[in-house]
């Protein structure tokens, strides 16, 4: 089969084009570095099938973070039959320094100046077929985000790879005293293809960046904004929710109740009870998840990560982090597996280590999901999403307390240089493939985790057959009962602590296994959680529940990213550490003011 | 022509680089985003409490910390 490479600098387009072309979905945003991973995908070009592979971008070869390793690797071990070059068209002054180091491969090459739309705008004229002329290759202007451009592309790639590769030269970290020649070949080609005009009209991005990055507002209205969006996902998902939760309700009402009237009791009540409650329970979650993640996308996808670690790089700077670890942080609020790959941008080891470290404190959705339901069942409409918020400022303090701790473990000197990318809004289609991928990865877990874990949580709570379900004698009710000593200063109780050792594995399966425990779903579990338990037992719940590890994949990302399983032993054990003393500070200071 | 450093500038001023003065990784990675001699620059603006600086040369926009702006020389037309 016929390989072709993607490959750019970062943030060019080239997962968006991996998307269009493949029908895949690899994740993309205006961010230099979302990729981190080989994806590819195969199509039917001509009669051929062909394999695309989506590399991570780079800015030249001679990289040395983790991410500019991979992709060199990759070239040196699989030679593509194509090289599809991407390039921003409005930076193609610098860009096409990496086009050059890369003809001098002597690979099979396609290129396309991509954005070409932003391009125009900024009056940034390109004569592709002088350049094509000049640079030997075929050269496209292109939009991979509107579309624009792609027959001629796809019949030009057919085209291409009906020749063979010229094979690769081994110089791969090419000498640097041919920068020379790359600088006078690219002033040539520019002089002659490409027009800029000499000072570019004040667009968009500069008017909003007056405001955005206002020494003195910037900070609150990036904290406004955030504020706003919690409340906005809170105001719109909860009634979705509760309609969710209703509808599912109804069905076991009408539908599965009395069509599993038949079956033995027990086996029903492992169906209905067990499964059925438990992931009833978290697939009422898909609304809040799916708008979440549209949220997430269109702050990703607009350029204001970026912005967001110009603002706080200074504050980082001071825990012996950057601006970029910020941003990892708030992807991490969507989930931490890839905000933790994510790091892979970083040179240096111990500044990532140190990122890793604090990532994991990150609120992501999962745990998103526990704390909605338990403010819901608590607290008032009105003091929820303060609860919530305060949550959050819970995580970052976390975070901040952590990176304080550890600095002095982890120093570095990395020097924080980043591209800041003009503001893009994400179009309809993107958002719409982003809310997939995320539905898609809540089922896939769904089915992997959740049910297995309802599953044995039913029958913990369920075994000996002697026991009455979810009493002291059962099995859940004799492993509670062992670790009280160790959560009863924690104000959390027997059918918490069992919840809490599930979440170990994921966090969506607290509330599902609760569901399982109270024997009830929706409203009626919130109202039996209202009974059980006063505020201050669910806050210090709900502490201990944020700040112990996120789940068993990051667990397993962190042990993968950093290779080293004494790393990986200290997160978990100060995360749990961390978590027992935080939430027993809060328990007993509480009791001790009388709450 | 008097030569300064970048972190020197102040915003709105614009200037010409005249050498890098980095460690190699640091180096390329200025180059490929387009820290050349000879090529205009032009601060942007600074972030509050020291914070990194943005600068602009030809359509690209950077952000770097005022330390590694001490080591990139410019000149004031």
């Amino acid at each position: 089969m016929k390989r072709i490479a993607l490959l750019g600098m970062p943030n060019t387009g080239k997962s968006t084009l991996f998307n269009r072309l493949t029908g895949g979905a690899a994740r993309v945003g205006n961010w230099p570095g979302i990729t981190v991973e080989l994806l590819s995908g195969k199509i039917l070009l001509g009669s051929d099938i062909v394999e695309i592979i989506d590399l991570p971008g780079i800015y030249d070869l001679h990289g040395f973070s983790d991410d500019e390793q991979v992709v060199r690797h990759f070239l040196h071990d699989n030679v593509p039959d194509l090289a599809l070059v991407i390039l921003n068209a409005t930076q193609i002054e610098r860009q096409m320094s990496l086009l050059l180091q890369l003809k001098q491969l002597n690979m099979n090459i396609v290129v396309l100046l991509n954005m070409a739309d932003e391009a125009k705008k900024y009056g940034i004229t390109i004569d592709s077929r002088k350049m094509t002329e000049m640079l030997g290759m075929p050269i496209f202007l292109i939009s991979g985000k509107y579309g624009s451009g792609y027959p001629e592309t796809l019949q030009a790639i057919t085209k291409a790879l009906r020749y063979p590769t010229p094979g690769m030269a081994e110089q791969l970290r090419s000498q640097l005293e041919q920068d020379e020649h790359i600088e006078s070949e690219m002033t040539r080609v520019l002089r002659h293809a490409v027009q800029i005009p000499a000072q570019l009209p004040e667009n968009l991005t500069d008017k909003l960046d007056r405001v955005m990055l206002h020494p003195w507002l910037g900070l609150p209205i990036f904290f406004g904004i955030m504020y706003l969006l919690f409340q906005g996902i809170f105001f719109v998902g909860q009634p979705l929710q509760v309609w969710v939760g209703e509808a599912l309700n109804w069905l076991r009402a009408s539908a599965l109740d009395p069509a599993f009237a038949g079956l033995p009791a027990w086996f029903s009540g492992l169906l209905l009870d067990g499964v059925y409650n438990g992931v009833a329970t978290v697939a009422t979650f898909v609304p809040i998840i799916i708008l979440f993640f549209l949220f997430m996308a269109m702050v990703e996808d607009s350029g204001y990560l970026s912005r967001a670690a110009f603002l706080m790089d200074a504050l980082m700077a001071k825990m012996g982090l950057d601006g970029r670890g910020f941003v990892m942080l708030l992807m991490g609020f969507g989930c931490n597996v890839p905000a933790l790959m994510g790091t892979r941008v970083m040179r240096s080891r111990s500044l990532r280590l140190l990122t890793m470290l604090v990532i994991p404190f990150s609120l992501c959705s999962a745990r998103l999901q526990v704390f909605v339901f338990i403010t819901a069942a608590l607290f008032s409409a009105k003091a929820a999403p303060v609860v919530l918020f305060s949550l959050y400022l819970f995580s970052f303090t976390a975070a901040i307390l952590t990176a304080l701790l550890f600095r002095k473990n982890f120093r570095n000197n990395e020097p924080f240089v980043l591209e800041l990318p003009p503001y893009r809004f994400p179009t309809a289609r993107q958002m719409m493939l982003r809310g997939w991928l995320e539905v898609n990865h809540f089922l896939r877990r769904a089915t992997q985790f959740i049910v297995a874990g309802v599953v044995l949580v039913w029958l913990l709570t369920n075994l000996p057959p002697s026991a009455a379900p979810a009493s002291a004698d059962t099995l859940a009710g004799m492993i509670g009962g062992f670790l009280d000593p160790v959560f009863a200063p924690l104000g959390i109780n027997e059918q918490l602590t069992i919840a809490l050792i599930f979440g170990f594995v994921a966090k969506e399966i607290v509330i599902g296994s609760l569901a399982v425990i109270y024997g009830m779903t929706g409203d009626a579990l919130g109202g039996a959680l209202g009974q059980h338990l006063d505020w201050v037992q669910a806050y210090s719940f709900m502490l201990f529940t944020l700040i112990y590890t996120p789940c068993l994949s990051a667990i397993a990302t962190l042990r993968s990213e950093s290779k080293d399983l004494r790393y990986t032993l200290l997160t978990i054990s100060w995360s749990l550490g961390l978590a027992w003393i935080v939430s027993f500070i809060f328990y007993q200071g509480a009791r001790a003011l009388g709450y | 022509m008097p030569s300064l450093t970048l972190n020197h500038l102040h915003p709105g001023d614009t200037a010409t680089i005249v050498s890098v003065h980095t460690e190699e990784a640091l180096h390329q990675r200025l180059l490929a985003l387009g820290f050349r001699s000879g090529k205009q620059i032009e601060l942007i603006r600074k972030a509050s409490f020291s914070g990194p600086l943005q600068v602009r040369i030809g359509t690209t926009d950077v952000l770097l910390r005022r330390s590694e702006a001490a080591k990139i020389k410019v000149c004031r037309p």
